[in-house]
Formats: C-alpha cells, sequence, structure tokens
C-alpha cells in the first residue's frame, strides 16, 4: 500500500504506546452487531498502471478528443493557455485546505483576493464572493438572498424563461417550499428577449427581484437597463445570469445597466468543457448587500508586523459560525477553479479579454452568413453574441445523432427545453477555437440533411 | 530521518503584490490565432457596447507565472507535512488521479453530447456509484453535489419530499449539539427547524437523549458517525430503531467516513442517507477550498426522490433517465463535479477493498497514537475510546494563561498546520487532531514531540506562544480590522488610499 | 470574577442589562458578553417605532469568531436605537453599560422589571455558568 507508510514493526511500537494488542482492538467500540464482516465487495487493490489502463479505456469509450464541437449552453469552453494547468499542479495550490489559518495560506488568499477583484470588475458591481458551485446554485442563492434582502416582506421571484434550463430547474429545486413565489416571464419568439409587458403585469410590491440571462440561452443580448429601471420602480432588486462572461469583453457590464446582483459560470474559463464539471459559480452584488451575500470572502488586513495580508471575513454570514441562521450552508466553494478562472482572467487581461469577445462574436457572425446561405435561418432577431438559434433542415436531435457517426456535434437540440420552438431547432455555440474550416465543414454537413 | 527543530523557517519566499498593482499597461499575454476574416462592427448591439475590458490587469505571461509561482511559496499544504485538520481528512492526493483526470477524452466532453458519445462518461460514473454502494451499503448514489453541505442539503431535500409524499410534512430535525455547522444552515436552508440534542456525559448521544425530544413533527435526525469527538456513537441502532418508530428518518453525516471503511456500512444499519466527502475520504484534493464532490447514498425510503438525471445501465450500454417522478429535481446544472468524480474513481480501483480497509485501520492507529502520546500534556475532556480522530482541549495550558489558539499558532513555528481550532462548539478551547492514514511514524513523533514541547513553554515561556507565530511568511493577521471594515476587492484597497 | 456589574442597573439570563428612567429603559450587553465575544465588529439594530415583546430577538452582536443575538428584556415600543455604534462597534468592548447602549425601549408595562436580576443576582447566575 503505497500510500500508507506504516511498517509491520512500526505498528507493533504504536500499539504498544497505545496500550492495546492489536489493530483490530482499537475497534472495540464499534458493536458486534454493527460490525461489517468480511471483504468489502469490491475488487483488490491495483498497481498504478492498472488503474492508468483502466481508465484509458474508459477514456476510449468516449468520441475521440478531436470531436468537432459546436456546444455552448453555459459550457462553452475557451483557450486556456498552459501554464494554468501547469500552476495549478503546483501541490501548494491544490493540496492546500481552505485557509483557515491565514499566516501560512496567503497564496490561497491573496489569489482569492484577486479573483474576487477581477470578477466585480467584469460585472461591474462592488463586490464578490471566493465562488459557488456553478452558475445554476449560484442564480438559486442569488433567488433566496433577494428574498432575505426583503426581509421577509417580498418573497416573489421573477425569473426569465430565456435563462438556462437547467439554472432554472434548480432554482426550482432550491425554492420548493415557496413554488408559488416563482414565477417565469416569457420571451418574445421573434426576438428572443424578455416580454416586458408579460414582466410588467407580474412585478408588484411582493417582488423581491427580476433575473434575466445576460446573454440568454439563446445567445441574444438583451438591453438589461429598462429591466433594471422596471425592477427598481418596484423596489425589486435586478439580478443579471451570466453563462457566457467572455460576452463582456465588449459588453457594457450588468452592474452598469443597473443590476445589484450579478451571477454566472465561469466553467469556460477552467481547462475543457470536462463534461460540466468542476466549473465555477461567479456570484458579485452591490457593497449594499454584502453582508446578506453567501459564501466565503476574503479581505485585507494587515498583521503584526503592518505588513498586508489578507484573511476569510465576514465569517458571521457563514455556517460554521451562524449555524441555522447562516446565509447559505455553503463551506467548500470551488477553490481551485477559483484560481484557474483568475489566472485565465489575467491572461487574457484587459486587451486580450476583448480580443476574445470579438473574435467569439466575429465567427458567429460569420456562422449566421454561412447558415443563411445555405438556406438555413436564424430563428431570432436580437443580436447575439457566440451562440444562437438555427431554424436546419429536418429533425435537430436526429442531425445530431447522425452528425455523431462524423465526428460533428452541431449543436444542442432545442426542442429538448423549448419544445415551443419546434423539432428543427438547434443552438449552434462558436468559439475562438473554432476556424473557418470548422465551420465549413459544420455547414456543410448540416447542409446535407432532409 | 532529520527533523529541524523548527522547520518552519523562510527560506527563499519573495513577497509579491497585486496583480493590478503589478500590471503595466501595453504588456500582453494573450495570444489568440488571428482571424483569417474581418472582424465585424458591433453596431448591431447599439448602446451596450464598451470600448474596453475594464478593471483587469495588463501583464506579460513571464509576469503571471511569477506572480503565481510566489504566491504558492507562502501555502503550506498536505506535500509540506502534516496536516490534522479534525474532520477533514487530509490525506495524500495520489499523481496518478491528476494524471488519469486529465484525459482530453474526459476534459474535451461537453455535458450535451449525444450519449452515444460519453459511454465512457456515464460507465465511469456507474462504475463510482457501484464502488461507494459497496463500501457504504447504500441502495442508490447520486453524485451529482458539489461539495459535502451541497450533499447535506440534497438529502435534507429529499427527506422533505419524502414526508410530503407521505401526506404528512414535517418540520423538525434534531442535531446533536457536536455537530459542525452545516447541518443546521442545511436543515434551515430545507426549511426544517433545528431541535438541538445533547451529547451525554462519555461523548456520545444517549438513546433516552432523542427519545425525549422524537415526534412526529420531527422529519430526521442528523448524525455524524464516529462523532466530531471522533466518538463512535454507541446508541445509533437504537436511535435508529426510535426514529423510525416514530416515521422519522435518519442521515448521516459522511465526513468520518474514513473511520468506517471494511469496519462499518451505513447501509446495514438503516442510515437513510448519508453524503460522502470524495475530497476528504477518497483523496480528491482540497484545492485550498474546492472543489470537492459530495455524493449522497441513500437507502430504500428515499430511492425515489434522488436528483435527476440518473445514470442507467441497459445491457452493455449506459444512458441518462431523466424520468423520475418524485425527484428532487436537480440540484445543480449537468452531472456534477465529473473531474473530481474521476479521480475518485481512480483512488478506488487502486486501493481495492483491502486498501480502503487498510486506510481506515492506518487512519485510527495514528489518531490513537497521537492520543496515547498527548494525553498526559493536553486535557482529553472524554475518557471514551475515540476512532480517527482526537479533541483536546486548553483547559491544562490556560492555567497559564494560554489558549487553543496560542498553541495553534506556536505549532506553526514548528512546522506543521495546526489541527482544527475551537470545534466541536461542546469542547471549550478545542484542539481537533486528524492525521489520516498517509502520515508516518516519525511524522506523528516530530508532531507529537512539538506539542509535548508547547506543554512545557505554556508553563516556562508563554509570551513566545502568545506572539507566535514568529517564522511564518505573515504574522498573526488582524482579523477585526477586516471584519469591521471589510475591503474586498483591489478596487476598494486603493480607494481607501 | 473581574466583571463589571453595576449596581444600579437590572439583568438577564442572556447577559442584557437595562438602565430605567421614567418609563424608557436603555439596553445593552454587559461586560461578560463582551468579554465572551472578543473584538464587536458589527452590529444590527431595530427600527425606531417597532414594538416589541420580551423576549423577541431585537438586533444582533457579532464578533469575528461569534454572533450573538439581543432578545428585548421589556416590552414596548423602540423609541430610539443607538444608530452612530454601528459604524463604531468597538465602543461596545470598551464601555458596554455606557456609550455602547444599543436601544431605548418606552416600556408598556413595568411590572416586568420585577421578572429581571439584581446586580448580585446576576453575579450569582455568572458565576454559575463558568462552571
Amino acid at each position: 500500500m503505497r500510500y500508507i507508510p506504516h511498517s509491520d514493526d512500526e505498528i507493533r511500537s504504536m500499539l504498544e504506546v497505545i496500550g492495546r494488542e492489536s489493530v483490530e482492538d482499537l475497534f472495540a467500540s464499534i458493536p458486534d452487531s454493527a460490525r461489517f464482516k468480511g471483504d468489502l465487495p469490491m475488487d483488490d487493490s491495483k498497481s498504478e498502471l492498472e488503474v492508468i489502463r483502466a481508465m484509458e479505456t474508459l477514456a476510449g469509450e468516449n468520441a475521440p478528443a478531436n470531436t468537432l464541437r459546436f456546444l455552448g449552453a453555459g459550457a462553452n469552453p475557451h483557450f486556456q493557455p498552459s501554464f494554468v494547468d501547469q500552476m495549478l499542479l503546483r501541490s501548494e495550490f491544490y493540496t492546500a485546505y481552505t485557509p483557515y489559518q491565514p499566516e501560512i495560506s496567503q497564496g490561497t488568499l491573496q489569489a482569492i483576493f484577486e479573483y474576487q477583484s477581477m470578477v466585480a470588475a467584469l460585472f461591474g458591481v462592488d463586490v464578490a464572493n471566493a465562488s459557488m458551485y456553478d452558475g445554476a446554485t449560484a442564480m438559486a442563492e442569488a433567488a433566496l438572498m433577494a428574498i432575505r434582502v426583503g426581509r421577509g416582506k417580498r418573497n416573489k421571484v421573477l425569473m426569465a424563461a430565456n435563462i438556462h434550463p437547467e439554472w432554472r430547474q434548480v432554482t426550482r429545486t432550491y425554492m420548493v417550499e415557496h413554488l408559488e413565489n416563482l414565477v417565469e416571464i416569457p420571451f418574445d419568439t421573434t426576438t428572443g428577449l424578455i416580454d416586458q409587458a408579460a414582466l410588467a403585469a407580474e412585478l408588484d410590491n411582493n417582488t423581491a427581484c427580476v433575473i434575466a440571462g445576460y446573454p440568454s440561452f439563446f445567445g441574444t443580448v438583451e438591453d438589461l437597463g429598462p429591466i433594471a429601471e422596471m425592477a427598481h420602480n418596484a423596489k425589486a432588486l435586478m439580478v443579471a445570469a451570466v453563462a457566457e462572461p467572455a460576452a463582456l469583453g465588449f459588453l457594457k457590464t450588468p452592474g452598469s445597466l443597473g443590476a445589484d446582483i450579478v451571477v454566472g459560470e465561469g466553467l469556460g474559463f477552467v481547462g475543457g468543457s470536462n463534461y460540466g464539471g468542476p466549473g465555477v459559480g461567479l456570484f458579485a452584488c452591490n457593497k449594499k448587500f454584502m453582508r446578506q451575500m453567501p459564501g466565503r470572502l476574503c479581505g485585507a488586513t494587515t498583521d503584526a508586523e503592518g505588513k498586508r495580508g489578507f484573511v476569510l471575513t465576514l465569517s458571521t454570514r457563514e455556517q460554521h459560525i451562524r449555524r441555522d441562521k447562516a446565509t447559505s450552508n455553503i463551506c467548500t466553494n470551488q477553490g481551485l477553479m477559483a484560481l484557474a478562472f483568475g489566472m485565465t482572467t489575467a491572461w487574457y487581461g484587459s486587451k486580450g479579454f476583448w480580443e476574445l469577445a470579438r473574435k467569439n462574436h466575429a465567427r458567429l457572425t460569420q456562422l449566421k452568413t454561412m447558415l443563411t446561405q445555405a438556406g438555413m435561418s436564424v430563428i431570432f432577431t436580437a443580436p447575439a453574441f457566440n451562440e444562437c438559434a438555427v431554424r436546419i433542415k429536418g429533425n435537430a436531435a436526429d442531425a445530431v445523432k447522425a452528425l455523431a457517426d462524423t465526428g460533428i456535434v452541431p449543436g444542442l437540440a432545442l426542442g429538448r427545453f423549448y419544445p415551443e420552438l419546434g423539432e428543427d431547432a438547434l443552438l449552434i455555440a462558436v468559439n475562438e477555437m473554432h476556424t473557418s474550416d470548422d465551420l465549413d465543414r459544420l455547414v456543410a454537413a448540416l447542409a446535407k440533411l432532409q | 530521518m532529520s527533523m529541524n527543530k523548527t522547520p518552519g523557517t523562510t527560506g527563499l519566499v519573495m513577497e509579491e503584490p497585486l496583480l493590478v498593482e503589478r500590471s503595466h499597461s501595453g504588456r500582453k499575454s494573450c495570444c489568440l490565432p488571428k482571424l483569417d476574416i474581418e472582424a465585424p462592427d458591433l453596431s448591431e448591439f447599439g448602446d451596450l457596447v464598451r470600448d474596453e475590458t475594464e478593471g483587469l490587469p495588463e501583464l506579460s505571461e513571464v509576469d503571471l507565472v511569477r506572480h503565481y509561482f510566489r504566491l504558492s511559496q507562502w501555502n503550506y499544504n498536505v506535500e509540506s507535512g502534516v496536516y490534522p485538520l479534525g474532520s477533514c481528512t487530509m490525506k495524500h492526493n495520489p499523481k496518478v488521479n491528476e494524471k488519469v483526470c486529465r484525459f482530453a477524452g474526459f476534459t474535451a466532453t461537453h455535458p450535451y453530447d449525444p450519449e452515444a458519445l460519453v459511454q465512457g462518461n456515464l460507465e465511469l460514473l456507474y462504475r463510482l456509484e457501484e464502488a461507494l454502494k459497496a463500501v457504504s451499503g447504500f441502495e442508490a448514489i447520486t453524485l451529482q453535489p458539489a461539495a459535502g453541505a451541497h450533499g447535506e442539503l440534497t438529502a435534507a431535500m429529499m427527506i422533505r419530499a419524502y414526508h410530503v409524499a407521505q401526506g404528512k410534512p414535517r418540520h423538525k430535525v434534531l442535531i446533536p449539539d457536536s455537530a459542525h455547522g452545516t447541518n443546521p444552515a442545511t436543515s434551515a436552508l430545507a426549511g426544517f427547524s433545528v431541535v438541538e440534542i445533547k451529547t451525554g456525559p462519555e461523548g456520545f448521544l444517549t438513546a433516552e437523549a432523542v427519545a425525549d425530544v422524537m415526534d412526529e413533527d420531527t422529519a430526521a435526525v442528523m448524525l455524524t458517525n464516529p462523532n466530531t469527538l471522533g466518538i463512535y456513537e454507541q446508541h445509533i441502532a437504537e436511535i435508529a430503531k426510535i426514529v423510525h418508530d416514530k416515521g422519522g428518518l435518519l442521515y448521516m453525516d459522511g465526513a468520518n467516513f474514513n473511520a468506517q471503511m471494511g469496519y462499518m456500512r451505513p447501509g446495514d444499519i438503516d442510515v437513510d442517507a448519508m453524503h460522502f466527502n470524495l475530497h476528504k475520504t477518497f483523496s480528491t484534493p482540497h484545492g485550498g477550498g474546492g472543489p470537492g464532490s459530495g455524493p449522497v447514498g441513500v437507502g430504500k425510503r428515499l430511492v425515489a426522490h434522488l436528483p435527476t438525471p440518473r445514470v442507467v445501465k441497459e445491457g452493455e450500454t449506459y444512458r441518462l433517465n431523466y424520468d423520475i417522478p418524485e425527484s428532487i429535481g436537480p440540484m445543480r446544472s449537468f452531472y456534477g463535479n465529473f473531474g473530481v468524480n474521476v479521480r475518485a474513481l481512480a483512488y478506488m480501483l487502486e486501493l481495492g477493498h483491502d486498501g480502503l480497509k487498510a486506510a481506515t485501520e492506518m487512519a485510527v492507529l495514528n489518531a490513537n497514537y497521537i492520543r496515547a502520546r498527548l494525553q498526559d500534556h493536553y486535557k482529553l475532556p472524554y475518557a471514551t475510546d475515540t476512532l480517527h480522530e482526537c479533541v483536546f482541549s486548553d483547559a491544562l495550558q490556560k492555567e497559564h494563561g494560554i489558549s487553543n489558539v496560542d498553541i495553534s499558532k506556536r505549532l506553526i513555528d514548528f512546522g506543521f498546520h495546526p489541527p482544527t481550532m475551537s470545534f466541536p462548539l461542546i469542547v471549550h478551547g478545542a484542539l481537533m487532531i486528524e492525521p489520516t492514514e498517509t502520515e508516518s511514524k516519525e511524522e506523528l513523533d516530530a508532531f507529537c514531540d512539538a506539542f509535548v514541547t508547547m506543554a512545557k513553554e505554556a508553563k516556562e515561556n508563554p509570551e513566545i506562544m502568545h506572539s507566535a507565530p514568529h517564522n511564518s511568511f505573515r504574522r498573526r493577521l488582524d482579523e477585526t480590522t477586516a471584519a469591521r471594515k471589510p475591503v474586498l476587492t483591489w478596487k476598494m484597497l486603493q480607494e481607501d488610499k | 470574577m473581574a466583571f463589571n456589574i453595576p449596581e444600579d442597573l437590572l439583568y438577564t439570563r442572556d447577559h442584557e442589562w437595562a438602565r430605567v428612567e421614567d418609563n424608557v429603559a436603555a439596553i445593552g450587553i454587559t461586560d461578560f458578553a463582551q468579554a465572551q465575544l472578543g473584538d464587536i465588529v458589527y452590529l444590527e439594530l431595530p427600527e425606531e417605532g417597532d414594538e416589541i415583546k420580551a423576549g423577541d430577538p431585537i438586533g444582533v452582536v457579532e464578533s469575528t469568531k461569534a454572533v450573538s443575538e439581543v432578545f428585548a428584556p421589556l416590552s414596548g415600543t423602540i423609541a430610539e436605537a443607538n444608530a452612530p455604534l454601528v459604524d463604531t462597534p468597538e465602543v461596545i468592548n470598551e464601555d458596554s453599560f455606557d456609550e455602547g447602549w444599543l436601544v431605548k425601549i418606552e416600556l408598556s408595562d413595568t411590572d416586568e422589571l420585577k421578572e429581571m436580576m439584581s446586580p448580585a443576582e446576576y453575579k450569582e447566575f455568572c458565576e454559575s455558568e463558568a462552571e
């Protein structure tokens, strides 16, 4: 057992110090009736080589890594430079625990502080926390936070139906006690944007918040300004849900448009879609609401010698102190992924992030032109960032199955989540890593379908 | 092995400013391929366009590598030495796990890939569920929760759903006073009110204490076993009966599962649900605070309520089943922290039944060894047997004005990470020590030697403990000011000046 | 035990004190309480005009490592809350009985004063808690 250092003689001498005859004796407190007997029903231990082979076999049962994918939907991968993973592999970062002993955890703490700073800047609000599990739970927690801010006098959450379906489902799960307070606001089937008349009809003095996607699940970009104004006029909070942070490269920040709380998914920036996790739930808000924020917070301070340092702070909101009155039950965040997000974002930097956004948008514009020329149509009229809903020839789900055999995943068949859009609706995403050849291959394959 | 008396020296550890302070206009790391087409203008977005991405730094890649390298030097980690945090199970993180979770065949997969293209992933998840069932005796597993607390919440939601399905929603959860803070926080989040049960005089719950408060409005009892004192809950079988007889459910916090493998299985003693911490018992790295993975195992009563989707095997094919009528729904997007789950399966494959049992045995041996070596120097609040962790209090040192905080901070000077401080709440001035099985006898001896020395220092030289740590990158930090006047971003820091 | 327990005040089991003048009671937390909490970093106070019953939670006092709810020892209406204290919570540590007052309650039932503890009773209570 390579991870267990004990030799037999060491075990013996330790037992002597303890004053017991055998290792078995150490388990005397477990009554016989509760004791598991025999061997656990699992295979014998394996060597490292056998483990590698077993995992290679599993990985080999997936599509080859060079499969051409056009999938976004909150998991659109972006280019991650090699240095990030090499840094993440430093034991100092990945084997460390939560920085509860700040004197010996300044690396993690300063990195969290920097991550918080960049997320707050990207989102255009005052403060960000040290991360949540993912965008979906971040959004659910934002809804709960808005209700807390309303001090029990405002309980209704209005959620745009064009937000990522899984994020909405998770919010429903979290609000199971008060589902009657969770209202979906339909979208205009021509533009793909929020139906503002429907929103106006639902807004009242029981509304805690309005949640809008920026961009939406369909990639459409909506001016949050008027939405925020409507919310604020009703004294409700404005929550923006950012499933694709790359869009913020050239789009105005949700904060500048009036968002009070902003949540998002950083999976695309932490190294591949990785079958959906681990990603990182981005969560930020304005200072006014800081003490109602869930999750860990890192703050700057000084040490006994007057040097600047960082500590976890405002911990009294959290479970380990507040217990049943905590703002959330969250304990572990997504530490290493927040670090990865910070590193990748810093690598893009202000110029690179802009460039990233322009390139994504350029590829989408190129794709839309090619699709239209091939006789397909974009479903929604609103401007879109790097993914769009398209009407293809024939059944979208069948198309996805058929193309899978040719090494292409052309997108997500929307009928699964939005049957009202029809069976020929496909959500196609592009990113800065796609080439013109890739787009040619996709469009040619789609054009061949009947 | 020679262990320096004070291995916690600074060596070549550099200061390093914030990214924004290193930033220099004109520096750039980003290098994306040039576009072979013309970039369209942004007029379609109208007023929503801005000229630049404000607030991000401008740095060369060399700056970035230096920056993060220097930051890394400031972190104690499992590879520095003993990391004895109670109920955290800071065991060695195997390198092979880091290799296999990075196979491109895994990382390139997208959650919305057609099932035919991700049979490897689905089989992996299925096999991990089977392995967790084998080690715990549960009927079924969900791998969806992203962390232990998330797993707890999942279980609490399922418990709620169970009672609603029974036709009688219940409102209370019973939780021992030794419980981790997530237990009451989770219960409150799931809509329950919390009733505290007092731990008995020997450090475990008595059946009477539970019977006294158990009623038909109690949805569940949440226990940790062994509990946060490292003590096996002697009366768990009776407690299970008391709870089930009144129609309630038994939830187990699985944070201490490292003490159970091969010796007890919660599924076998009619526990209804338990969350696992893959980042504790199953060696996946802590990452400075995540990502974790908190699968939940359930018994027959709760299977119907598991979150969607579930991995199903049909013949030789795997698929995702979303058709679970009484499911609580999804607890998060997609399927879980897949990358973490890959590491856990690799670990379970490597250790097998024999390795997992040995891990538990040596974890319990190590903790008892520390207990034996320190019990003459530090107060043990309970004489009862402990398993994989033990809790001391600072009562003896308090007589000289030394607290558990002083002891912890001084331990840093000796080159060790402090144990968990001030928890569980039922022990005043607690020091909760869990060495795990991956520590050798020399490491444990050096660790215990430091504690013995500190017991002496408490009497003879308390000042050196009050002013500790001395050798760390930073001395004691002012947490009061950080809470009174929070500065949470570099923008706020710059505005403060 | 070296905690300050002024003779002219009344006390509760939750470590609050009351100073009654005419029909108004100033309320705060005791020296014992502030010492237990450590450096106070934040507080939440009720709104003026709030009607409260004895035993109602009326605020929160936080240190870096603990949170303490403040309970109304007496029934009535919140006549005044010590708003400036929110910006200087450390004053509670420095002077918990005077400058560190939290709220003033216009009493609705002066009979309730009989339920509170005298300084001697509170001293005994603290000593028994410490065991």
